[in-house]
């Protein structure tokens, strides 16, 4: 426990600061020793001591409030114990106001200073294992976790860092399984809330009334099946970040209420008649255009305000292909140590397969899909055969049939309509798309009578 | 196997030296050197403090001890300190060669209580079996009844057993494998 903490004695007396240093060291910690104020200040820049035993009366040079001083200016957090004599006492009390974490009269009570140090490098030690707990966590969900190597998504991983300190609520807007909650958990351990709760609720998942009490909890016997009080995620979150999957579809009622919590910070429990408050940072995410639900009345544009503060919208896997084969290596070593399997490559054509298709699934089907290639693979590297199953489970490039039963105009009226879907409205992007000027486009959209 | 040389420094009965001896050979497996009595410590005198300075004493029995032993132990009757503390039971060089152990305190009388020279001795034994723990490299055990246990208070010493720990045994055994403690062969 004590061997890794240093400690530094600062004393001009030779056999006070060499006998207390032994003593220290006796104790297991790794104690320097050194004659004046000016060296211990060197010593302080060299690394930073776990607690500074500094005498208060130097005679040469720079005193021991100086020199304490001094090492706050290189450590503000150091902990400094001013050693003093009786006589001087006073003025080791005013050295506490000066920042002294403690001083001690010598000769002290061999007891009492055992204790004291015990109880710094105590605090030290808890210090340290949140330090490491919260670096553990933040690596767990680092932004290195989502691979990329496009552009789009490098302005993703810069703007996450610059929101992670942020209280602001942000939404995240992409397909299903282009990794919302990889992003929302990045976010969140980057920031300073990392050693909070995370809490994820998928709002799909679950009906109107259940979700309600899910999210804000409920008191006992507010509805049949609540039989005693539960703590709703909000306030498992308190402190930390609230992650609302498929917030899209949710119902209005529960649109009002979450209002309410954004614009108040404070809830009703299902049943409830107090407000219980919390500090959270909410972190929305779906996959729904939330501004055309707004449009269309679906969505109330207050809550959408609210919600779209920072706003990331993560491009689907089609749109960064180039990260298709990184992210198939990075599966694979996952999931061929997690499988047990020795598979360890991919084939050219293999690959290239997988670079051609859509995955309507993004990052969540392409990662199920290698895992099925590696169960049934029967070698070391995965073959176009291992990935046999993409043709027939639909969705795949290779499959697709131009419908053969539509008047040509309607099969052009519905491959407009799905590029403009695509490009939400965008017409130079869909004529680019289309292959075909802007004005033919316009022309074909007056045609067609669609709305833009 | 271990080479001890055990002195007193001025006026200590014999049979402290022996029980003391006998501990500090069971408990370390160590070859006990009875060596010349040492001057009493009147050089480490504080006028100032009243007690003898341990750091003193130790400079001295490391500038005075013979090659052919691997560590030296002195024991005293006189009362130690180190400037920054009001007193010492003993004291020891880490990893170094000299250690020091008084009875001044260890003594019952010294709090108030009758006479008990098996007590003192039993005290005495278990600080020298600390002390020369720590010039074997040995630093502060955890376990209460392990000898190499820090005690700044009579009870804590009193709390102790005669025999380290399997912990600190094992460091202990690893070192000696590793050839790490004989000064006097190297
Ligand atoms: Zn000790
Ligand atoms: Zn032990």
């Amino acid at each position: 426990m004590n061997t890794n903490w240093e400690i530094l004695v600062v004393d001009d007396e030779e056999i006070m600061r060499e006998s207390m240093a032994a003593w220290l060291r006796e104790d297991g910690y790794a104690v320097e020793a050194v004659a004046s104020g000016r060296e211990a200040i060197a010593a302080a820049k060299v690394k930073d001591y776990a607690i500074y035993f500094i005498d208060l009366k130097m005679p040469s040079g720079i005193d021991g409030i100086e020199t304490m001083m001094e090492v706050h200016k290189i450590h503000p957090e150091a902990c400094v114990i001013i050693i003093t004599a009786y006589a001087t006492v006073d003025t080791a009390i005013s050295a506490m106001k000066e920042g002294a974490q403690e001083y001690i009269v010598k000769p002290c009570n061999p007891q009492e200073i055992s204790m004291l140090v015990a109880r710094i490098i105590k605090v030290k030690n808890l210090q340290r294992e949140n330090l490491i707990l919260r670096q553990k966590l933040a690596k767990q969900y680092n932004v290195q976790d989502i691979l990329s190597k496009n552009p789009k998504m490098h302005q993703i991983f810069q703007l996450i860092k610059e929101i992670s300190g942020l209280r602001s609520t942000v939404l995240l807007q992409g397909e299903s399984g282009t990794g919302k909650e990889l992003v929302a958990r990045a976010i969140h351990f980057s920031g300073d809330r990392a050693g909070k709760p995370f809490i994820g609720v998928s709002c799909a998942a679950l009906a109107e009334t259940l979700l309600e009490s899910e999210l804000f909890g409920h008191e006992k016997g507010s509805f049949t099946g609540a039989t005693s009080q539960k703590k709703g995620k909000f306030e498992m979150a308190n402190g930390g970040t609230i992650f609302l999957d498929e917030i899209g579809d949710i119902s209005p009622k529960l649109q009002m209420d979450l209002l309410r919590v954004l614009q108040e910070k404070k809830f009703y429990r299902v049943g409830g008649s107090e407000e219980t408050e919390v500090d959270v940072r909410v972190i929305a995410a779906t996959h729904r255009d939330l501004q055309t639900a707004v449009q269309e009345g679906e969505f109330r544009d207050d809550l959408y305000y609210r919600l779209n503060v920072i706003t990331i919208q993560i491009p689907p896997l089609r749109e960064r292909r180039e990260d298709i084969p990184l992210l198939v290596r990075h599966f694979i070593c996952d999931l061929s140590h997690e499988l047990g399997r020795p598979v360890t490559d991919i084939s050219e054509d293999a690959l290239r397969l997988l670079i051609d298709r859509d995955w309507p699934g993004n990052v969540r089907e392409l990662e199920n899909a290698v895992e099925r290639g590696i169960i049934t693979c029967r070698g070391t590297s995965l073959t176009a055969d291992d990935f046999q199953f993409l043709n027939t489970s639909g969705n795949g490039k290779k499959e697709w049939r131009p419908p053969c039963n539509l008047p040509l105009d309607e099969v052009e009226r519905q491959v407009i309509i799905a590029t403009l879907e695509r490009t939400k409205g965008n017409v130079k992007e869909a004529a680019g798309i289309l292959g075909i000027d802007r004005s033919t486009l316009y022309d074909r959209i007056r045609k067609y009578g669609l709305p833009r | 196997m271990i080479v001890v040389g055990l002195l007193g420094l001025g006026n200590v009965g014999p049979a402290l030296l022996d029980t003391v001896a006998t501990s500090v050979r069971e408990a370390f497996t160590a070859d006990i050197v009875r060596l010349k009595e040492g001057p009493d410590p009147r050089y480490a005198w504080d006028d100032h403090r009243g007690q003898h300075n341990s750091e003193i004493i130790l400079r001295r029995l490391l500038a005075e001890a013979p090659p052919d032993v691997d560590r030296v132990l002195g024991v005293t009757s006189v009362d130690l300190f180190i400037p920054m503390l009001s007193f010492v039971f003993g004291q020891a060089q880490l990893n170094g060669k000299a250690a020091v152990v008084s009875s001044a305190r260890l003594d019952p009388t010294f709090h108030g209580f009758p006479v008990n020279p098996a007590l003192t001795a039993a005290r005495l034994s278990r600080e020298a079996v600390h002390e020369l723990g720590h010039t074997l490299g040995l630093t502060h055990c955890i376990v209460r009844a392990c000898p190499m246990s820090l005690a700044t208070t009579i009870a804590q010493l009193d709390a102790k057993g005669p025999e380290l720990c399997e912990g600190c045994r094992s460091v202990l055994k690893e070192k000696i494998n590793r050839g790490l403690l004989f000064l006097s062969e190297s």
